[in-house]
């Protein structure tokens, strides 16, 4: 999948906290399974964010292979822990199309950006602790806004600097070939 | 101008005189490591992009190393390994280490110094985040995703950005019974889980260079648990030597330069730091052992990248040829080079799996990363209920180790241990 096949972001937020790890983003029991084999890849998106405590709202509803929610709105050091990669893949298939986070862990950040799987932004503002899980949202990717629908109030993101050529070819290979790095696919 | 050592290494496979960190720059890489679990996933990307006849970059520069899900019954997990089989018969790759051979090694970051691929001065980059162990040795090593690894497959190149330095410097002299692990949980504890975003951890000071190679892989090990991009310690004698005993390949070290800047440098005297545990659920939440001696245990684990070098049993059999343990202990050898010293080293005339079995540990597993992640539900070690556990592991997640109810304590060895004698958090200065 391609993040930037669309200009603005409309649908549910799911909330998380700080320090969500890969464990609990995809836990371990599940990376048997190879993001590149499509039937696999969807299973993954099944399992997003089933490692969250019990505590949490389920981010997929029993028996559903996608989520209900759009966008992912977290705390401090998102995916934390892990290089696997499953964890932004798990997100993308299963439905996630931008997270906004206070701060990223490095290698998870970067498996997003490479991936295209969803857009990473940042925000000065602790989000998390604004929205609530259900909150209809509308993300412009032009004006980099977070627009909570029902209220109207609208938040900056912060611009995704060094990697936002990257972002906008679609992940680390369609810019390598962009940029004359390596030749045209196949 | 003056460079640290992570960036003068990422200068010259940049081929640039100079880098200042925020450069976004193309690095020649000399090690792409990856292993069974990812693997599969790299291969698969590789193959898309660059299609399915496409030949690696260079196949003597590729690691294959399977260690995560070896020892179970689960389908997949089999059909993965046979998937690196496939590959590196067509590609020409040696360096993979097959589990139905007797070529295979273990655990992934304990083996690749072990086989001699990991050389000072080198770009190493692997399809997991404890790639960062490899800085023990002077090499900048990071752990990267399918794609970057299926990027490198082909090109043998990766764009990166350069990193601040983040310099720790340990002097005096540690302790008895404090060891690497209470080093860095410390500094883990200080800093912050994401204390290290994105930058170096350059460790140095007298009690860095007084470290063992091993204990110095345990440090940058965990280079990872803030948030670092690497961690690393600058080549000496230990560490030519170490590496010369492993491979006849030509070193060619790279030193940073006295007067680089750094971004923050930290202070410690060894003698003040004790050792300690770091409580669920992240590895920053730092306390003193002797603090949490009311914290009841369930089970202890020795094993992993981090804690189950042949330093971390030895470590172990300290305490545990005088004791016996009082909850389930289980070990795991990282690799079959560890697995095979606990059979010739000894301590006054038994052998370390003796002094383990007398102790009433349980039968040691084969090597591989085993419970420190979980893994398939016929993990040996893996939790299923809500077991209080100490661990010589890295992370101590909510899940991490297999049951979301479970908690982990994370320790030195000498800690496992002696908190596996009693049952409860113990200092291992409190036990004979």
């Amino acid at each position: 999948m391609n993040a930037t096949d669309t200009q603005i972001i409309r649908g549910k937020v799911y909330v998380a906290g700080d320090n969500i790890d890969t464990d609990q983003i995809i836990p371990a029991q599940y990376l048997n399974l190879v993001p590149t084999i499509p039937e696999e890849y969807t299973k993954l998106g099944s399992y997003a964010l089933c490692g969250l405590p019990d505590t949490c709202l389920p981010f997929i509803q029993p028996g559903a292979v996608t989520s209900e929610y759009t966008i992912l709105v977290a705390g401090r050091n998102f995916g934390c822990g892990s290089s696997r990669e499953h964890a932004p893949i798990a997100l993308g298939a299963a439905g996630i199309k931008a997270i906004v986070a206070e701060s990223y862990a490095r290698i998870f950040f970067r498996n997003a950006v490479a991936t295209g799987e969803f857009f990473p932004f940042e925000t000065a503002r602790r989000l998390c602790d604004t929205f609530q899980t259900g909150d209809e949202a509308i993300l412009d990717l032009k004006a980099g806004t977070l627009t909570r629908a029902p209220s109207r109030e609208t938040f900056a993101l912060n611009p995704l600097g060094a990697v936002a050529p990257v972002v906008a070819a679609g992940g680390l290979f369609a810019y390598a070939r962009q940029t004359g790095m390596i030749g045209k696919k196949g | 101008m003056a460079m640290t050592i992570t960036e003068k290494i990422l200068a010259r496979a940049a081929g640039k005189t100079r880098v200042i960190p925020g450069d976004n720059i193309w690095v020649k890489v000399d090690i792409l490591l990856t292993h069974d679990i990812c693997g599969p996933g790299t291969i698969g990307v590789f193959q898309q992009e660059f299609g399915k006849t496409a030949r690696v970059w260079d196949p003597d520069k590729v690691a294959i190393i399977p260690d995560h899900y070896i020892f179970t019954r689960d389908v997949k997990a089999h059909r993965n390994i046979d998937t690196l089989r496939q590959f590196v018969q067509e590609q020409g790759i040696r360096h993979f280490y097959d589990p139905a051979e007797s070529t295979y090694r273990g655990v992934c970051h304990v083996a690749l110094p072990e086989v001699g691929l990991v050389c000072p001065g080198t770009v190493i980059f692997g399809t997991d985040s404890h790639t960062c162990t490899h800085g023990a040795l002077g090499a900048f090593a990071t752990g990267i995703g399918n794609t970057d690894a299926g990027f490198i497959l082909g090109t043998g190149k990766l764009l990166i950005k350069v990193p601040k330095t983040l310099r720790f410097r340990i002097d005096g002299t540690l302790p008895p019974r404090v060891m690497a692990k209470d080093i860095i949980l410390r500094i883990i504890g200080d800093i912050g889980f994401d204390g290290a975003s994105y930058c170096a951890m350059e460790f140095t000071g007298d009690a860095i260079a007084a470290l063992s190679i091993e204990e110095r892989m345990t440090i940058c090990n965990m280079a990872i648990e803030a948030g670092g991009k690497n961690g690393i310690i600058a080549p000496d004698e230990k560490a030519f030597e170490y590496i010369r005993a492993r491979t006849s390949a030509p070193l060619d070290p790279v030193y940073g330069d006295p007067d680089a800047t750094v971004e923050h440098e930290w202070r410690y005297d060894a003698a003040t730091l004790v050792p300690c545990v770091a409580e669920p659920h992240v590895p920053s939440n730092y306390a003193p052992a002797r603090d949490r001696t009311g914290v009841k245990l369930d089970r202890a684990y020795i094993g992993s990248c981090t804690g189950g070098k042949i330093t971390d049993f030895r470590a172990a059999a300290q305490i545990l040829r005088n004791h016996k343990v009082s909850v389930p202990t289980f070990l795991v050898p990282a690799t079959v080079e560890v697995a095979e010293a606990l059979l010739s080293e000894t301590f006054d005339g038994r052998s370390l799996v003796q002094i383990f079995a007398d102790a009433g540990c349980e039968e040691i597993a084969p090597p591989s990363c085993a419970a420190c992640l979980g893994g398939p539900e016929d993990t040996y070690g893996r939790t299923s209920g809500s077991e209080a556990v100490i661990s010589t592991t890295n992370r101590n997640f909510i899940g991490r180790m297999g049951s979301k109810n479970s908690r982990i304590w994370l320790a030195s060895p000498l800690t496992v241990a002696a908190s596996a004698v009693t049952g409860h958090i113990t200092d291992p200065r409190d036990i004979s």
